[in-house]
């Protein structure tokens, strides 16, 4: 008996819950009564609106990005630098609230930001003024840094600790300082775990919905909103052009997917086969 | 081998459809509701089941547009819904709702005279009433030292970053149409432009547009003012006693969720059956207290007593009543409030 078989199941998975759905989004976003149109990709893209709250979502996603980035890196170094048995218990501390689904981690920061939540009782407590922290675009970007850090960290991670050891040996045999050591041989060597890390978190972060919902009290919409809001309360009216939003979302995030790939292929001939 | 794990394959997911096999054997049938959230004392559905031996699969919504999305649906599997107004005048509109059989329903002559034969359904050929109300303004009273009179002390810089508003469309466009004296039914596009520019002015005051969680948030003390509906505000006075409610008397939004069968039902009779037992005095009376929102039912609103007949949040003088619009269908001119509430609620300043 074939191995192959047992991807049977999995294939008529995929065609019924990943494929149809896309198809039908397709369809929806070309299609007006029937027949074959582009008007509503037009209207996603010359409505003002739209482009605005593309734009933020964007910037929004990057920057979550970028600092996962700057806090995830040094993280994942730290523990690929320690013992291994107190690396693999902070490695599973980092994974354990993935456990939990992230809509109620993100409903936890509302009872942690609220004013009259426990950070801001610590703050009456220290006679310090309270903040108005929820419902903020930095509550919004640091619920997506939240969320979205472990993705960053654990491949990084894997990167790392699979890195030969001697490399490093030889560059300070050859006189090369800490410094130098990791920024010629570690950092150039971790470039795959970063880009898979840069791709894990960008492309959840720019699709999210619920943590601008939760945590910027509906005053800065995404895209995910937008479209959320085009076939929940708008009604079967507007699915076409909520199709075509959905549409565009699909084509950047393939899109960023290529070029993360093609970057990821350019440092493999660089640095070398590593996986 | 390929074939029979082909097979399989589609076994398993055909279970996975069938998996929601009813409960209580063959020839019990399930009657699929689907409400507001919050809006029904459960228990009163175990005693239907009691009662009847008809079981209830409960499901609940947020929204009155997702409502309406799902009655749409030609599949669409519910058997008993609690739209409002403007929301049955739509689906009346296209066709989509039962005529009730009034035999079936006897406790129906419980209901208030002056709820029953309203614009949105006259003669209430497809739906009964369920709760009412009236939109106002709730607020903290160790916050808010100015009178809550009218509608611009939602406009009041005093209270920047303190405001909760209500993250639907024809609410809170109500509320900008209302301060600007302007109908909350306004086909007039110059009156939605208006509309939007009062809230996109506002905005920067506003803490934050939610659904059902600014019960919360105004029971925790997180926020000044918000606009609320009138039984939402009696909940939240009953858990926070600093918590105070004002209608503007200059009027208001008059709502009415009632209840209907979608025309798709194939279980009409016991859907029937359901509504006359939430029109029983008793458990109107029961559900009322439970969900705390005004009861059109006059023997139930009796049994609930004073307490509730003098409290003008729960009991609104006919005279503000008189002041105050109901929503209507707007048909395909809602469009032009869609596009204006996504004007506000894209817009950073």
């Amino acid at each position: 008996m074939k191995r192959t078989v047992f991807a049977y199941p999995y294939i008529v998975w995929m065609l019924i819950f990943i494929l149809a759905p896309m198809l039908l989004i397709v369809w929806y976003a070309f299609s007006k009564g029937g027949s074959f149109t582009l008007g509503n990709l037009i209207t996603a893209f010359s409505d003002p609106v739209y482009m605005r709250v593309l734009l933020r979502s964007v910037w929004i996603a990057l920057k979550a990005t970028a600092i996962c980035l700057l806090l995830g890196y040094p993280i994942a170094y730290l523990l690929s630098a320690m013992k291994k048995s107190t690396a693999s218990l902070l490695y599973v501390l980092f994974i354990v609230p993935m456990w939990m689904n992230f809509l109620l981690r993100t409903y936890a920061w509302q009872v942690l930001l609220d004013k009259s939540g426990i950070l801001n009782t610590l703050l009456a407590f220290l006679h310090l003024p309270a903040q108005n922290m929820l419902y903020t675009e930095s509550a919004i970007m640091l619920g997506t840094v939240y969320n979205f850090l472990p993705f960053m960290i654990l491949p990084i991670y894997t990167v790392l600790i699979k890195l030969d050891a001697s490399l490093v040996e030889a560059a300070h045999d050859l006189g090369a300082n800490g410094i130098i050591t990791f920024f010629k041989v570690i950092l150039p060597q971790s470039i795959p775990g970063i880009i898979s890390g840069i791709t894990m978190v960008f492309i959840p972060a720019i699709t999210t919905f619920a943590i601008s919902r939760l945590l910027g009290g509906g005053k800065f919409m995404l895209y995910g909103d937008l479209i959320e809001n085009q076939f929940i309360t708008l009604g079967k009216d507007a699915w076409p052009v909520g199709s075509a939003l959905s549409f565009i979302l699909l084509v950047l995030v393939l899109a960023s997917m290529a070029v993360m790939r093609q970057a990821e292929r350019n440092a493999g001939e660089e640095g070398g086969i590593l996986w | 081998m390929k074939k029979l794990a082909l097979f399989l394959a589609f076994i398993l997911l055909f279970g996975l459809f069938c998996g929601c096999a009813r409960r209580g054997g063959k020839d019990s049938v399930t009657l699929n509701v689907l409400n507001w959230g919050d809006y029904i004392d459960e228990d009163l559905l175990k005693q239907f089941e009691a009662e009847t031996g008809i079981y209830v699969n409960y499901t609940t919504m947020a929204t009155n547009e997702e409502m309406l999305v799902k009655l749409q649906q030609p599949d669409c599997i519910y058997d008993i819904c609690f739209p409002s107004d403007y929301i049955i005048e739509k689906l009346v509109a296209d066709d989509l709702l039962y005529a009730l059989n009034k035999d079936n329903i006897p406790n129906m002559q419980h209901i208030d005279g002056r709820f029953l034969d309203l614009s949105f359904d006259p003669g209430n050929e497809y739906s009964v009433p369920y709760m009412w109300g009236t939109v106002g303004i709730l607020y903290n009273t160790t916050l808010v030292d100015d009178p809550v009179d009218s509608w611009d002390i939602l406009w009041n810089e005093k209270y920047s970053g303190q405001i909760l508003m209500y993250d639907s469309i024809r609410d809170t466009m109500g509320v900008a149409l209302l301060k600007l004296g302007h109908s909350i039914n306004t086909r007039e596009q110059s009156d939605i432009l208006d509309a939007e520019a009062a809230l996109i002015e506002q905005k920067p005051l506003v803490l934050a547009y939610l659904g059902d969680p600014i019960k919360d948030r105004m029971i925790a003390g997180g926020g000044a003012l918000a606009i609320v509906y009138s039984g939402d505000a009696m909940w939240c006075i009953d858990e926070n006693p600093d918590l105070a409610y004002a209608v503007p008397a200059t009027g208001t939004n008059l709502w009415f969720d009632n209840i209907i069968i979608p025309k798709t039902s194939q279980h009409t009779a016991e859907a029937e059956a359901f509504i006359n037992f939430l029109c029983n005095p008793e458990v109107a009376a029961q559900n009322a207290e439970y969900i705390g929102y005004s009861t059109p039912n006059s023997a139930a609103l009796e049994i609930m007593g004073e307490d509730y007949i003098d409290n003008p949040t729960y009991n609104p003088s006919q005279e503000l009543l008189d002041k105050c619009d109901i929503f209507h269908d707007l048909g395909n001119f809602i469009n032009v409030y869609n596009d204006s509430w996504n004007r506000v609620k894209s817009f950073v300043g």
